[in-house]
């Protein structure tokens, strides 16, 4: 294969093995701390404002500025919300109190088109893709992170490098793979390829597993345990949190595709995803496009397929901030 | 440690069972245990199988499919180098090229910026980091095809929320998504709206820097800015430098928005060829036009694109990026 699978010559600072990757593993433990609670953060991260501490009036210019963007970046979603409860000729009035008041929207919206089914159809393409990108990712992992093998070095270079390879390179040959078994116009590419790992999450899983006690390993060795065992009954018991952010980022990451519904999906309407179908409606109701202008269903969708995604946010956010900032380790 | 790689190897050898090689260095002489080496290719199986049909199959094929014409209905018809050559004389090639180049110049550099700011001055707050941290990550939970949906509507040229609040401050806005010369800002826009990503990173980055750092530079009397481009900068340059390339890879992939916006079959467009961007016309070639040959020559292209640029930013950013821990070695 050519450069992106192996990348040696060209290894991108993160792809380092030496000190950076082993500081990742360390530091992914201390965080869900260190990140959660700026509060008490560990001595000597403080900001560099120390000088401010004690004095919370000095802090009010940035509770301002802060404000504002907090301001420009929640507008839309109250812009939408709001518009999702007013009526069709009032749907660009701009106010944030819908006059009149309608729920006519919401009752309306899932006769118009299969919304109930799209967002089914998304909810458990989104549980099969998740669920089978963890558990493959995992196991992948912990065989790179237990393990001392020929080839390692090697096999390890090869998911970092395919981290590199964009998608738009294979496609077309994937897409003409399910074709040839038959598979295509189904949902089952959609979540199917996630049976065999996925780099990210391969590397991300591995981190966290190298940071765990070898000892715990060796000591249930001593006593019989399988490799299978090591796996399943202490890395997996002990790596829930890396689990949780694997899980619900390829959960996000499955609702908010559109590409592959688009490839795989056709125009088979009941096979839709919530993306899929939402762009549909915004393609028959919008006049641009020869629709009959009715926005107010486009806006009620658009918050309805939003909606999961923040609610699982809300709840999940440790985990996605955990996640996310791991990747500012990465360097 | 290289300077006696004998005593290493008899370390080695003496222990029951070699450390575990965090460091990912082969440890040559040492031997592997035939059993441990079967039990970790059967964790590894999904990952390899996957490799192969996944991800090294397709680069071979979509490869071979480059120098053909297909069409998914006849045999595939081999052109030899015609596909490669018709891409650099097609016109809309060179529209989709420009366009993405347009949009991720303006991009990155802007996303960058703006959210190092949101992230500095979250830095500093002592409390209600976390409330904000929440407000400029919800737009990234939004789907990407409702971004594009919600802000068609603000950015309505006529009726659309953010150009009647440009009135309010006597600007005249303009007409967003049907004037050629307002497309890219308004993808731009779009993203910007999503960079709470970045900002989550920065900020965790920003609180590993030591506040000794920040304590010695006042010590000698360094001015806000001189820390700033001189420690601030510096220590988080690794997160930086990440971002830069995750966002480049990203922007040269620009698809969703496009796609809903202006890419659907038949959807009509004042935009005229400036919102062509380079994936969207290649998968228009794919998956409207069926011409895969064609499509995957132009894929191969993409590739070797994002490779260079990929590679230029890795060595530009050697020279600048500054990695703790790097003077151990």
């Amino acid at each position: 294969m050519t450069g992106p699978g192996t990348a040696p010559a060209t290894e991108p600072p993160y792809v380092r093995t030496g000190s950076a990757a082993t500081d990742a593993s360390t530091s992914m433990t201390s965080l869900a701390t260190a990140d959660l609670a700026p509060a008490d953060r560990p001595t000597g991260a403080a900001p560099p404002s120390t000088v401010n501490r004690g004095r919370p009036w000095m802090q009010i210019p940035y509770w301002i500025v802060l404000l504002f963007w907090a301001a420009v970046f929640m507008y839309p979603f109250l812009w939408l919300l709001s518009a999702s409860f007013k009526t069709r000729a009032n749907v660009f009035d701009n106010k944030v109190i819908p006059d009149p008041f309608t729920t006519a929207n919401y009752g309306e919206v899932w006769h118009v088109a299969p919304l109930l089914r799209w967002l089914a159809n998304s909810g458990y393409i989104g549980l099969f893709a998740a669920t089978t990108v963890t558990f493959s990712s995992a196991l992948v992992a912990f065989g790179f992170a237990y393990f001392r093998f020929p080839g390692r070095n090697v096999l390890f270079g090869t998911v970092l490098g395919s981290m590199m390879l964009p998608g738009l390179v294979t496609m077309i040959p994937v897409f003409l793979i399910w074709k040839n078994v038959g598979l295509n116009d189904t949902q089952v590419p959609l979540w199917a390829g996630n049976l065999f790992g996925s780099a990210f999450y391969i590397f991300l899983l591995r981190q966290f597993f190298l940071a765990l006690p070898r000892e715990l390993f060796e000591a249930a060795r001593v006593d019989g345990c399988s490799y299978l065992g090591l796996f399943w009954r202490i890395a997996v018991p002990l790596s829930k949190p890396a689990l949780i952010i694997v899980f619900i980022f390829e959960f996000q990451a499955s609702w908010d595709d559109l590409l592959k519904p688009l490839i795989y999906l056709g125009n088979k309407t009941e096979l839709y995803t919530v993306p899929l179908g939402l762009n549909s409606l915004y393609v028959k109701f919008n006049p641009i496009a020869g629709g009959e202008g009715d926005f107010q269903y486009i806006v009620t969708a658009a918050l309805l397929a939003t909606l999961p995604m923040i609610l699982i946010f809300l709840f999940g956010q440790r985990y996605f901030v955990e996640g996310i900032a791991t990747q500012a380790r990465k360097g | 440690m290289a300077s006696s790689p004998a005593t290493a190897r008899s370390q080695k050898g003496s222990a029951r069972r070699p450390p575990p090689g965090r460091s990912g260095r082969s440890s040559k002489g040492s031997k592997y245990d035939a059993r441990e080496t079967r039990a970790a290719y059967a964790f590894l199986s999904p990952w390899i199988i996957g490799l192969l049909i996944f991800i090294l199959g397709p680069m071979i094929w979509s490869l071979v499919l480059s120098f053909t014409n297909y069409n998914l209905v006849d045999k595939p018809k081999n052109v030899g180098f015609r596909n490669y050559e018709r891409m650099f004389d097609d016109p809309r090639v060179h529209t989709a090229l420009m366009n993405t180049f347009i949009y991720a110049v303006m991009f990155v550099p802007l996303a960058i910026g703006f959210a190092l700011f949101l992230a500095m001055l979250l830095n500093r707050l002592t409390s209600g980091a976390g409330f904000f941290r929440t407000t400029y990550y919800l737009p990234v939970m939004t789907p990407a095809v409702a971004v594009a949906v919600l802000f068609s509507l603000l950015l309505n040229g006529n009726y659309g929320l953010i150009n009647k609040a440009l009135a309010l401050l006597g600007i005249q806005g303009p007409q967003w998504l049907t004037d050629p010369a307002w497309i890219k800002p308004s993808i731009v826009l779009m993203s910007l709206w999503g960079i709470g990503g970045a900002v989550v990173i920065f900020l965790a980055a920003l609180k590993n820097v030591p506040t000794v750092l920040y304590e010695a530079a006042a010590i000698d009397g360094a001015s806000g800015w001189q820390r700033f481009r001189r420690i601030t900068v510096p220590m988080i340059s690794p997160a930086i430098f990440f971002q830069v390339i995750v966002l480049t890879i990203a922007s040269m992939q620009m698809f969703d928005k496009v796609y809903v916006l202006f890419g659907n079959p038949g959807q009509k467009t004042y935009a005229g060829n400036a919102s062509l961007f380079y994936a969207l016309y290649l998968f228009q070639q794919a998956f409207q036009s069926l011409k895969f040959g064609y499509a995957s020559a132009l894929a191969w292209l993409l590739f070797a694109i994002i490779m260079v640029i990929t590679l230029i930013q890795v060595k530009v950013g050697n020279r600048f990026v500054y990695y703790e821990g790097e003077e151990r070695k």
